[in-house]
């Protein structure tokens, strides 16, 4: 769908690396060139018209991110610069200050790096426990595994809405009614989740999510930051500086601005929200629905025309995104990466930044398709007919 | 045999991977940034003299065959004569001239490497050994 609005696929290339990032339609682009090219001034520091342009434009974003994820109030939309920093503030601002040596954080073996390091850095510094919610057979997170591991210690849960490598789509509801009903804090990683589905925080009630522009068709360097308001209150600031105070005459006397100025210090990256919200009216205008749809008929078309392939060994044959992660029987993932690179198919190699899934899965290195709205039936057609010669693959691979 | 007939040989069939817990040898891990291959080699040295190497690990094609042709040619020479084995091999993939003598087949990846990020493969074993060399050096 839509493919006119992205000029790079008026070139002969097949992108499905959508989970590393999206391409960026002409509108989004657009809207930036403009912002650099007609009102380049600084948010929150002039009184003249090109700043008051400036402003209306960044606020305007808030207000669209905060209708899209159906947030309450402004103040819960915080710009940061992605799901890295996101998490990184989440952890270090409002979880050390509160959580205490014994305290304990549930997270799985199949959640992203910006996910997990901050955690184990807590754990190393306070002494909180971090432990795993054990992975069902399909590598799915279920309530019954989460129930029984919860311990009188679990005060966090911090998962992904979808992961990376999988693709399944977590029940955030019911592990959200399940934790609050046990006083804990539920923390999503949506950087997979957002750009791909209707997410409804009131609806989830979810604590805190993080994701960002770049997956979503926006650009890179800017991402959400959602907090329930009364939590990120008690959200400290991990950066001080300019645009974030209100006075500093003293050590003793700092007063900071109120939510969500408070968490945006330093000049922002004004381009790159304004950009945001572009591509936050494109995605409203297709409908989140109907992409997810649309994603998941083109993987079941995808995981159809894999199965038969008996050199495939296909990792998430059921998974509800458009993820699909898959090897071909001997052959080192990064290799068949190379030999598709060479029909001008972008797929990704490796472990996807989610290395403790080998305790899980079994294997360290996978190829991942990740699917977006404008990928098509026969771009897939043409990834399968590359992959159903084993001879070509291995003839070709170097 | 061509380039890459040679880099295929040695990828399905490579010298000496074994893992060596022996303490006569040596460890030294070397990865790329992307952190896909992750190679270990054991090194045995004889005061200034390499006397084996072998290596173990999950890597790509390029990867595995750079290892195995670095292994085949580097058995038995001095330290001396590695490193400038080495250093021959990375001007090769920096597409830089470079004594071909000295390389024996590994010039098989002089063309390879042109594809962007296949130089980082084919380099990766050579690095894990480099710096195993230096350190024993000290
Ligand atoms: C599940 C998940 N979490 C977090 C991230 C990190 O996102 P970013 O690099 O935009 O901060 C990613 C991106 O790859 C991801 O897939």
């Amino acid at each position: 769908m839509n493919r006119e609005d992205f000029p790079l696929l008026k070139e002969e290339i097949i992108y499905f690396d959508n989970g590393a990032t999206s391409l960026k339609p002409k509108c989004v682009i657009d809207k930036m060139v403009d912002y650099y090219t007609n009102y380049p001034a600084n948010a929150h520091r002039g009184d003249y018209d090109l700043s008051y342009k400036v402003d209306q434009e960044y606020e305007e974003v808030r207000e669209l991110v905060k209708d899209f994820i159906h947030a309450d109030a402004l103040e819960e939309i915080v710009f940061t610069s992605g799901t890295t920093e996101s998490l990184n503030m989440i952890v270090n601002g409002f979880f050390e200050p509160i959580l205490e040596e014994g305290d304990e954080v549930l997270i799985t073996t199949s959640e992203h790096a910006s996910n997990v390091l901050p955690w184990f850095r807590l754990a190393n510094k306070k002494g909180i426990q971090v432990n795993y919610i054990p992975l069902d057979s399909n590598y799915y997170l279920t309530i019954d595994n989460l129930k029984k591991t919860v311990t009188k210690n679990t005060k966090v849960i911090s998962i992904a809405g979808v992961t990376n490598v999988i693709g399944d789509i977590r029940p955030i509801k019911d592990i959200c009614k399940f934790a609050h009903e046990n006083n804990i804090f539920v923390v999503v990683d949506g950087a997979q989740m957002v750009p791909h589905m209707h997410v409804d925080v009131k609806d989830l009630d979810v604590d805190f999510l993080a994701f960002s522009a770049h997956k979503m068709c926006g650009p890179t360097g800017v991402g959400v930051l959602y907090g329930k308001k009364e939590l990120l209150e008690h959200l400290e600031p991990t950066v001080l500086g300019g645009g974030m105070n209100e006075a500093f005459d003293s050590p003793q006397e700092i007063y900071y601005k109120e939510l969500p100025t408070r968490l945006e210090a330093g000049t922002r990256n004004i381009a790159g929200v304004i950009g945001f919200g572009e591509a936050i009216k494109y995605l409203n205008k297709i409908g989140m629905d109907h992409i997810h749809k649309y994603e998941l008929s083109l993987r079941q078309y995808l995981i159809d025309k894999l199965i038969p392939i008996k050199h495939i060994d296909i990792i998430n044959i059921e998974s509800d995104s458009g993820i699909v992660t898959f090897n071909v029987v001997n052959v080192f993932s990064q290799d068949v990466a190379y030999y598709l690179n060479k029909y001008n198919i972008c797929v990704r190699a490796g472990n996807h930044c989610a290395k403790i899934l080998k305790s899980s899965v079994g294997v360290n290195n996978t190829v991942r398709v990740s699917l977006y709205f404008y990928n098509t039936y026969e771009e897939i057609d043409n990834l399968i007919e590359l992959l159903s010669d084993y001879g070509k693959i291995v003839k070709e691979m170097i | 045999m061509e380039a890459r007939e040679i880099i295929m040989e040695h990828y399905m069939h490579p010298v000496n991977r074994k893992r060596m817990d022996n303490e006569e040898y040596v460890q030294a891990n070397t990865r790329n940034e992307s952190c896909i291959d992750n190679i270990d080699l054991y090194v045995k040295f004889n005061n200034n003299v390499i006397e084996d190497i072998t290596f173990d690990g999950e890597a790509c094609a390029i990867s595995i065959s750079s290892t195995s042709i670095m292994i085949k040619n580097l058995i038995g020479k001095t330290c001396r004569e590695a490193l400038h084995y080495i250093h021959e091999f990375y001007k090769m993939t920096n597409e830089e001239e470079y004594d071909k003598s000295v390389l024996g087949d590994a010039y098989v990846y002089e063309d390879i490497v042109k594809n962007g990020h296949r130089k980082t493969c084919a380099n990766l074993p050579l690095k894990g050994l480099e710096k195993a060399i230096l350190e024993h050096l000290e």
